[in-house]
């Protein structure tokens, strides 16, 4: 019986851990259906379309992917694009880059982890903030 | 997958003269529609108004790449009737889409955003690896489900009421695109209800 109820226990813990670790860090499987669901529209990750291309995103400085024409809002940014400021970006592109173009926002927080984490995935360079 | 397209879209769909007809009539109709009372609403919207022109312009962008994406297919020579009817077909409904917008951003005072060559979306779409219709079909479905999620997702941003309901007319109308592009590609339903625009 208290076999039963540890293992229940890790058991629980494990979840509680593997939760923790998907809020923190996003699945890249996840975040790649909804990439291709929803950022497809605008973005490709090796050409430039309606949005400029995703696929070296983590990493770059904001508003200077290559041959991409850019609002004067993001062509004016300067940060790095790391996990925090996508994850703030897909919640509110607004509010990191007043001005810019984008309109879209992934409303869900765990669908923002997932996205970055598949863009970190693409990317040689850390997503480290 | 010919039979499936022949089924769905024949005979009430595919273009005849007195279909393009009426399809022309409901493209004025549309662009009467979103720009009824635009005088009101611009009045009205204040210091939206610029951000709600951003949208409208990157929804234009859209459609010129959808406009591009089906006479790539259609020149292709991989598209065989009737399916090269009902890509011509969504191409014009593309087409109602970008000049209704395209009346709407400068009713608004904005400057409507220019269409690319039609190489450069090629390039861009990777049109050269286009190998079959079912390769065509695709590109196209994925084209169309992107741009029902963006048009859905977008509609909270608008500061217009009006215009929202607009964005959600053209996601209508991409979702019957679709739709028909996914039973002709043989594929199955969305496995549940409330699938587009999470």
């Amino acid at each position: 019986m208290k076999v039963r109820a540890l293992l229940t226990e890790c058991a629980v813990l494990s979840l509680a851990l593997v939760a923790g670790a998907h809020a923190q860090t996003g699945s890249a499987a996840k975040g790649q259906m909804i990439f291709e669901s929803r950022c497809v529209a605008c973005h490709s990750l090796d050409a430039n379309r309606v949005g400029p291309a995703l696929g070296t995103v983590v990493g770059r400085v904001a508003g200077k992917a290559p041959d991409y024409f850019y609002s004067q809002a993001l062509s004016a940014a300067t940060h790095v694009w790391g996990r925090d400021k996508l994850l703030a970006w897909l919640t509110n592109p607004e509010s990191v880059v007043p001005g810019q173009a984008m309109g879209y926002r992934v409303e869900l927080p765990e669908d923002r982890q997932d996205v970055v984490a598949y863009l970190a995935s693409l990317s040689k360079k850390p997503a480290a903030n | 997958m010919k039979s499936v397209v022949q089924t769905l879209v024949s005979p009430n769909v595919i273009a005849s003269r007195r279909a393009f007809m009426g399809r022309t009539g409901t493209l004025s109709a549309v662009a009467v529609a979103m720009l009824a009372g635009k005088d009101a609403l611009a009045q009205g919207m204040g210091g939206d108004m610029a951000k709600d022109v951003s949208i409208l312009n990157v929804a234009l962008g859209l459609e010129h790449e959808a406009i591009n994406a089906y006479q790539l297919g259609a020149g292709s020579g991989l598209l065989q009737k009737p399916v090269l009817d009902v890509a011509v077909r969504f191409q014009a409904d593309h087409k109602a889409h970008r000049d209704a917008l395209i009346a709407t951003i400068q009713k608004m005072g904005g400057a409507p955003v220019m269409e690319k060559k039609l190489d450069d979306y090629a390039k861009a779409l990777k049109a050269d690896t286009l190998r079959n219709q079912g390769d065509v079909l695709d590109l196209a479905a994925r084209l169309e489900l992107g741009a029902i999620n963006a048009y859905l997702g977008v509609i909270p941003a608008f500061g217009s009421k009006d215009l929202a309901k607009v964005a959600g007319r053209l996601a209508a109308d991409e979702t019957m695109h679709y739709t028909i592009l996914t039973n002709a590609l043989g594929r199955p339903l969305p496995s549940g209800a409330l699938s587009f625009g999470a």
